[in-house]
């Protein structure tokens, strides 16, 4: 069994990267951000490319620091902190894992300009408005030697900026995973206006040419490649969730410390004190799944999926828990947009979502113990 | 075979052989259930033949403390070299040799504040099951507030004098030595005036009476001391000091009491376990429920792990144990409140042949009670990690 506790290197990471983050992007950024109608800060994700974040997945020879998915979900849980808005999952996170199952040529060159942070990448895999990849409907028909793509992809997850999108479509015998330039003629990209007030875009492919070129891995197998980029991408989702939760439950602390009532802090009440209590047990729970997920991508990547599954859905429980305790425990000022709780309820929520909810990581981990 | 210097590939390789060979066919039955372990002590009566061979290989290689120091009876395992220990251990299914209160309470507590002399004097005979130790903590009005305690222990020049009474004593009426918490100074503040002391179950004037509890059996008891004497030497650290004594113990309990449940880590899933007993979990609600549980329980394993990984050198977990407790036991409980759903009518009889055992399910509402409760290890959290509350 791999060892839980955090090693040296990723105490240093995680500390190196708060400190960056305190000052980078701290919440009241992504408030800023929101503000100006915003979805995404190109300067901060140079910097984060800068030191060696988007190709943390990234095998050396392509320019990457190849870290492995502990050290991406150490990543992801300091961002998680202080609800850091940038394509780091979609792009370090789940495509660099789905490019680095193929070789080649064209797969290296495209690592490599995600590590270099000079191009972005987001998901399409969504149809409907629960996470269901089996039920996926869009048709890649055959025409010639190349493709012909027709349907609607929905929640694409940092798809309104992207460069380029991993598209999961039908093919004659099964599913195939496409990588399309965006602006590839037939593209149409709608934003959508996220509660989380993040990056996500519906977007329609009318009559899309792809080539053999354009499929990453092989036809009719999308899931070799794609498997291990979803568990990759849920397991670094479960690490952000639960650096989210700790994140609201420090406010929320902090604030029972501060704020006065009949008298004497709140944080007298016995009454708080248990539910903060029974919180900080929740997300200690929680944070050995979300290691374990990482520990087990890097080290038995093909049997990964309950660990990551296990992660996921604890985290979604986690997070939800600590922005519905977070806000209630504010009292009214947690209702208010002026104050920072609500961003966290609304990126808990969002993340709930994708990539896979409770339910079904839930099953996932059913089906693995054999209910 | 067994020390720290040993690479852990020739460990396994060694350890899998000697297991091989010196466990007993009959205990290679996964078996936990109470009338099937062995406790040892003095009165122990073997129930076969191969339990006692068991024990007395285990402990001739110091396997039933494995991380102990080898002079008291230990194989001064380290924590990779223990987790293949029981990783063997559950590949052949094999027996615990020995269940101990020693091992699991007094022993870290006299690693930790006894005196060389009490170490060797008191830990070999529990590392070889030969003296059965329980626990004289609560007090008919020293629950929870446990500091409050009063059993009265006086300084009589050459020896100490000691009245009063204990409750929650398990295993008491079997036991041959108690550790207790005793009030040696009555005039200091309650947590400033209590000792931690070792008594002989046999001297005269200690008497035990079972209670019987709710699932129908009597591991409980009272236990009174009216005027019983011990020897001075039988403190564990300094005089007036035993609640340090006491608490670091308490976090040893409730790590055992926390990994005490049913399914943490390799055990069985309760989805499997609950498809037995109701035929097939046909039950929406039911399996949702057991669903949730089987996440909690797999990530609470893990987590029992990660902070057995964190602790160096046996020295426990620390104030996490109140966390671990909590969690632990509140899933137990509702584990058996889910075996006894699915199990249905089946489980309505005492001994009946089927489904669940409503003596176990009774038994696991102790658990968020025994070794501090659940809302005790809250305020414990809330105070000691969070420092909430000035």
């Amino acid at each position: 069994m791999a060892n839980l506790t955090k090693t040296e290197e990723e105490t240093m990471l995680a500390d190196a990267a708060r400190g960056f983050l305190d000052n980078a992007a701290p919440v009241s950024h992504l408030r800023k951000q929101r503000d100006a109608g915003q979805t995404y800060d190109a300067a901060l994700w140079k910097e984060m490319a800068a030191m060696g974040w988007t190709g943390i997945l990234v095998p050396e020879s392509a320019g990457g620091s190849d870290m492995g998915h502990a050290a991406a979900g150490v990543l992801a849980t300091e961002m998680g902190k202080t609800l850091v808005s940038s394509p780091f999952l979609s792009s370090a996170v789940i495509a660099a894992t789905a490019l680095r199952q193929v070789t080649g040529e064209r797969c290296a060159a495209a690592l490599a300009a995600i590590a270099s942070g000079d191009l972005t990448y987001a998901l399409a895999i969504d149809e409907g408005n629960k996470f269901t990849p089996d039920a996926t409907a869009m048709l890649a028909q055959r025409v010639g030697n190349g493709f012909r793509l027709n349907g609607t992809k929905i929640f694409v997850v940092d798809g309104g900026l992207a460069d380029r999108i991993l598209v999961l479509a039908r093919t004659e015998d099964g599913m195939t995973l496409f990588d399309l330039p965006t602006e590839r003629e037939g593209i149409y990209s709608n934003a959508q206006s996220m509660i989380d007030s993040r990056d996500a875009a519906r977007i329609a492919f009318e009559n899309v040419e792809a080539t053999g070129d354009d499929v990453v891995g092989t036809v009719d197998d999308a899931m070799r490649v794609l498997k291990p980029a979803l568990e990759a991408g849920q397991a670094a989702l479960a690490a952000e969730m639960t650096g989210l939760a700790a994140g609201a439950f420090g406010m929320t602390v902090n604030y029972l410390k501060e704020r006065k009532q009949f008298g004497v802090t709140i944080g007298n009440f016995q009454a708080l004190q248990h539910r903060a209590a029974h919180l900080w047990c929740e997300i200690e729970v929680t944070a050995s799944a979300v290691t374990n997920a990482g520990r087990l991508l890097d080290e038995d990547p093909d049997n990964a999926t309950l660990a990551v599954s296990l992660a996921k859905a604890r985290a979604t429980d986690t997070a939800k828990l600590a922005v519905i305790e977070g806000v209630q425990m504010h009292g009214g000022i947690g209702m208010t947009d002026a104050y920072d709780m609500g961003f966290y309820m609304k990126r808990a929520r969002v993340s709930a979502e994708w990539l896979g909810d409770y339910g079904y990581h839930a099953e996932q981990v059913a089906r693995l113990r054999g209910f | 075979m067994a020390s720290n210097s040993t690479d852990p590939d020739q460990f396994r390789a060694e350890l899998r052989d000697w297991l091989e060979h010196n466990c007993p066919a009959e205990m290679r039955d996964g078996s936990s259930t109470d009338e099937n372990m062995c406790w040892g002590g003095k009165n122990w009566v073997f129930q076969s033949d191969a339990q006692q061979i068991w024990l007395q290989r285990m402990a001739a290689k110091g396997l039933t403390v494995p991380t102990w120091p080898k002079a008291y009876g230990g194989a001064a395992l380290d924590r990779t070299c223990e987790k293949i220990f029981h990783q063997e251990m559950g590949r052949i299914n094999a027996r615990p040799p020995l269940l101990s209160f020693g091992i699991w309470m007094l022993g870290p507590a006299l690693l930790h504040f006894g005196t060389e002399e009490q170490k060797l004097h008191y830990l070999p005979p529990i590392a070889r099951g030969e003296v059965r130790w329980c626990q004289g903590y609560s007090e008919p009005g020293a629950g929870s507030d446990l500091a409050s305690v009063q059993t009265k222990c006086e300084d009589m020049g050459n020896h100490w004098l000691v009245n009063g009474q204990k409750v929650w004593t398990s295993y008491a009426d079997k036991a041959d030595w108690i550790f207790a918490l005793v009030r040696t100074d009555r005039d200091a503040k309650k947590h400033l005036g209590i000792s931690f002391v070792l008594i002989d179950m046999n001297s005269p004037g200690v008497t035990t009476r079972p209670i019987k509890l709710i699932s129908g059996v009597s591991p409980f008891c009272e236990t009174f001391f009216d005027d019983v004497t011990f020897p001075k030497e039988q403190v564990v650290g300094s005089i007036n000091r035993g609640w340090d004594v006491a608490k670091y113990l308490l976090t040893h309990e409730r790590e055992m009491i926390s990994a005490g449940g049913q399914g943490l880590g390799g055990g069985r899933a309760l989805g499997a376990v609950l498809a037995d007993q109701s035929g097939g979990l046909t039950d929406a609600t039911l399996r949702a429920a057991a669903l949730k549980s089987e996440v909690d329980a797999l990530a609470i394993g893990l987590t029992l792990e990660r902070y057995k990984d964190q602790a160096e050198g046996g020295e426990g977990v620390g104030d996490a144990s109140a966390m671990l407790k909590y969690v632990g036991t509140e899933l137990n409980k509702q584990r058996h409140e889910l075996l006894m759903s699915a199990s249905g009518s089946d489980a309505l009889e005492w001994d009946g042949e089927q489904g669940a055992d409503p003596a176990d399910w009774l038994r696991t509402k102790a658990n968020s009670i025994e070794g501090g409760t659940s809302e005790v290890m809250l305020s414990i959290i809330s105070r000691r990690v969070l420092r909430l509350g000035a």
